[in-house]
């Protein structure tokens, strides 16, 4: 057996070659990437369409990306060009050391990585308190310090700020703050409830889309107490390089031209009016963008036959292998009872690894894309199917092993003869498992660029656009049904008449 | 033929097979008699190579039956068991040719002997492509033996092949049975328990208790010269009584 164990991880390996081949070439593009949240997404169009407008290079988006870890992996090793970044998150997140802070700063210690920043865009995202103007006005609150006069204040948070030491528990020993009542509350119930006077001071970021809309005073952090997040471009050297106009450009046309104002406008546009990315990116460019609502609804249809597409492949793809490797993995556990218990459990480890962790280590080894997703998808689908078929091929009746024994079977005839038809029920029943799984779990996959209904998904929660989610969630649903009830049929072709249904009664 | 020189075979603490030593010769048939424990089927398992023994030797044609030689002694051996041990996915036909199969034999050469088989053990043929589940438990056996016949080895050994059926099949196929044994001159060595098979089928007969060999010889010889009293008493538990025999 094991040349062949052999055999298929070889052919794994040049799988996984010529995807990765496919994937590349081409003439060299810009490829600019986002995270997946709405400011993220514009700045990053707003790129994309400068680069565009430049035209040194054609222009590839590779937006919605999951979070810092996975946006920078990406950039770090060289999957994406540039992506909007803020100072903040560079020190803290990147370099791990809060105490760089100024921009030549971060770029001097940016440069040795071959990564460099733009000059910053103008606004910082940072937290913020905000409160009502009536209320402002009533007390004369103007400043953090000002809210010290008025203990008999109430508040809520989001649990995010509640809990980091860069949030509610610094600020408070920073100005010595002291509330009435301090409760936690999900970000975007936080804006309902000040308005409608359940609560007198939220936490904000300070470009947020709503604070563009509603009559609210952002209070000024008067003692410096929050980090800076100024954003910026951050690219890698190469592009300055290879590309000097597009990134003059950039600079020129970015740099200092969107205050915090403007851009909670731009979030707001996206996020409270509904209008998309492009259509937002293009009137602030002042470009003319003829995308009326016909035209878009049908671009939504032709992009739901795409991304269908790209999930079929993703799921048919790692499923294919994860049986390929899967099925030899079960069978060597079956065999060898210890070092099969040790693999079992290796296998098992692997699941406990939550997806989104597992897509992120994939970058340093695979890039982002559509490799390393399929990669996950595989070591994910692999439990079900290797455990399953280690329990139908180690229970079977130890008499008709025997039986096999006195036939003369041949190693290869016992197992496709015997072990397989008898086992069939059990490993379809794991393989059935691992492809509904697969499903859903390949919705993750957008958060490293691998494409499928999660690049809805994704975006659906960047803009908290329920339609959005749900126009990725239920194809993916239905694709499960769908995949389970073509198992069902599968089962028919795979499983010897006598053991469907009952399995217990043919003996 | 077949020879068990002083072998041994202890499962943990039990002593399955206790010093036993036997021979089989050519076209002979010998019975292996003893109630459940007694050790008869192990050593059935001990000669087709599926346990080693302990200590001790197992011989098929003067050949000590290992791991390496374990293949060619199956070459010469057609094992029956209780309740046929049939695969059940596939179909009498199928089951009953694995064997020839498995050697690569030309269909229409399979479909010959298959045809002779079904001949043979009194097996209808439209039963062939039938699975299993839908034998009864003759039809089952009766597939079973030809599946153990299909390359026509010399030896026959069967545990309790008749241990799962009513009376009416049992007697049937005994009588298949003895033909088969008889006109084939198979050397065959039958494991049960049953006192009226050991006398029907038996030449022979090594009675066993508890994996030891306690008397060994033709049926008369048990029953008129018992060398144990474990001998007599295991007789009489499964002697009608002498009314109902007189009824009959």
């Amino acid at each position: 057996m094991a040349w062949r164990h052999r055999r298929l991880g070889a052919l794994l390996v040049a799988a996984v070659a010529t995807l990765a081949g496919a994937a590349r070439g081409g003439a060299t593009p810009v490829r600019v990437g986002s995270k997946s949240f709405t400011e993220s997404y514009l700045i990053a169009e707003i790129v994309a369409r400068i680069a565009a407008q430049v035209g040194e290079a054609p222009v590839e988006r590779r937006f919605g990306l999951g979070g810092t870890g996975i946006v920078y992996g990406a950039l770090a090793s060289g999957e994406i060009d540039i992506y909007p970044e803020y100072t903040g998150t560079i020190s803290r997140a990147i370099l791990n050391d809060p105490s760089v802070t100024d921009v030549p700063a971060l770029r001097a210690r940016m440069r040795p990585r071959g990564l460099v920043i733009s000059e910053p865009l103008g606004f910082a995202n940072t937290y913020a308190l905000a409160v009502r103007r009536d209320t402002a006005v009533r007390l004369g609150l103007r400043r953090i310090s000002d809210l010290e006069r008025h203990p008999g204040l109430t508040a809520a948070f989001d649990p995010g700020f509640l809990d980091r030491d860069d949030g509610w528990p610094g600020l408070q020993r920073h100005y010595g703050l002291r509330l009435a009542a301090v409760r936690g509350m999900e970000h975007a119930l936080t804006y309902p409830a000040l308005i409608s006077g359940r609560t007198d001071v939220i936490d904000v970021f300070s470009t947020d889309g709503q604070l563009a809309r509603a009559d609210l005073v952002v209070l000024a952090d008067d003692q410096r107490f929050f980090p800076d997040y100024a954003a910026v471009l951050l690219a890698r050297a190469s592009v300055a390089d290879r590309l000097p106009r597009t990134w003059t450009a950039l600079q020129q046309r970015l740099g200092g031209r969107i205050d915090e104002v403007t851009m909670a406008r731009l979030n707001a546009a996206v996020e409270l009016d509904r209008r998309t990315f492009a259509q937002v990116a293009a009137a602030f460019l002042g470009e003319r963008e003829a995308a009326d609502a016909g035209s878009a609804r049908r671009r939504l249809g032709r992009d739901l036959v795409t991304l269908t597409v790209e999930h079929l492949v993703l799921v048919g793809a790692s499923l294919a292998v994860a049986i390929a490797v899967g099925l030899p993995l079960g069978l060597f556990a079956a065999r060898h009872r210890f070092l099969g218990q040790i693999e079992l459990m290796g296998i098992g480890v692997l699941q406990t690894v939550p997806a989104l962790a597992l897509l992120a280590f994939m970058i340093p080894l695979f890039g982002i894309g559509r490799v390393p997703a399929l990669v996950a998808l595989c070591l994910y689908a692999l439990l079900p199917i290797a455990r399953n078929t280690y329990a139908g091929v180690s229970s079977l009746d130890r008499q008709l092993l025997d039986m096999a024994a006195v036939m003369r079977l041949n190693g290869r005839q016992r197992l496709a003869w015997i072990e397989l038809p008898l086992a069939a029920v059990t490993i379809m029943a794991g393989i059935k498992t691992a492809a509904v799984l697969t499903v859903g779990t390949a919705t993750l996959a957008a958060f490293i660029g691998g494409g499928g209904y999660g690049t809805l998904i994704v975006t659906g929660l960047a803009l908290n656009d329920v339609p959005t989610i749900l126009a990725g969630a239920v194809p993916a649903a239905l694709m499960a049904l769908a995949i389970h009830l073509g198992f069902e049929a599968l089962d028919r072709l795979v499983v010897p008449r006598p053991l469907r249904g009952s399995p217990g009664r043919a003996r | 033929m077949i020879a068990l020189r002083d072998v041994t075979k202890t499962f943990g603490a039990r002593v399955a097979v206790d010093h036993v030593s036997l021979a089989l010769e050519p076209g002979t048939t010998r019975i292996l008699l003893g109630s459940s424990g007694s050790g008869k089927s192990t050593i059935l398992r001990l000669v087709l190579g599926l346990l080693p023994p302990d200590t001790g030797e197992v011989l098929v044609d003067g050949v000590v039956v290992s791991r390496d030689t374990r293949r060619d002694a199956l070459r010469r051996i057609g094992y029956v068991v209780q309740e046929g041990a049939l695969y059940p996915h596939m179909t009498a036909a199928e089951n009953a040719t694995l064997a020839a199969r498995a050697e690569g034999w030309a269909p229409a050469r399979m479909a010959m002997r298959l045809a002779a088989l079904a001949e043979l053990v009194g097996l209808e043929r439209s039963l062939l492509d039938h699975y299993p589940a839908e034998l009864s438990g003759g039809q089952r056996q009766r597939t079973g033996l030809m599946r153990a016949l299909m390359l026509d080895p010399p030896v026959l050994l069967l545990d309790e092949p008749l241990g799962a059926l009513d009376p009416i099949s049992r007697a049937e196929l005994q009588t298949h049975l003895l033909r088969v044994f008889r006109e084939l001159r198979k050397s065959v060595l039958l494991v049960t328990h049953d006192v009226r098979e050991a006398f029907v089928f038996g030449s022979t007969i090594t009675l066993l208790n508890e994996g030891r060999v306690v008397q060994e010889g033709t049926f008369a010889d048990l029953a008129k010269r018992p060398a144990d009293p474990y001998v007599a008493e295991f007789l009489r538990a499964q002697t009608p009584p002498a009314a109902m025999t007189a009824a009959l």
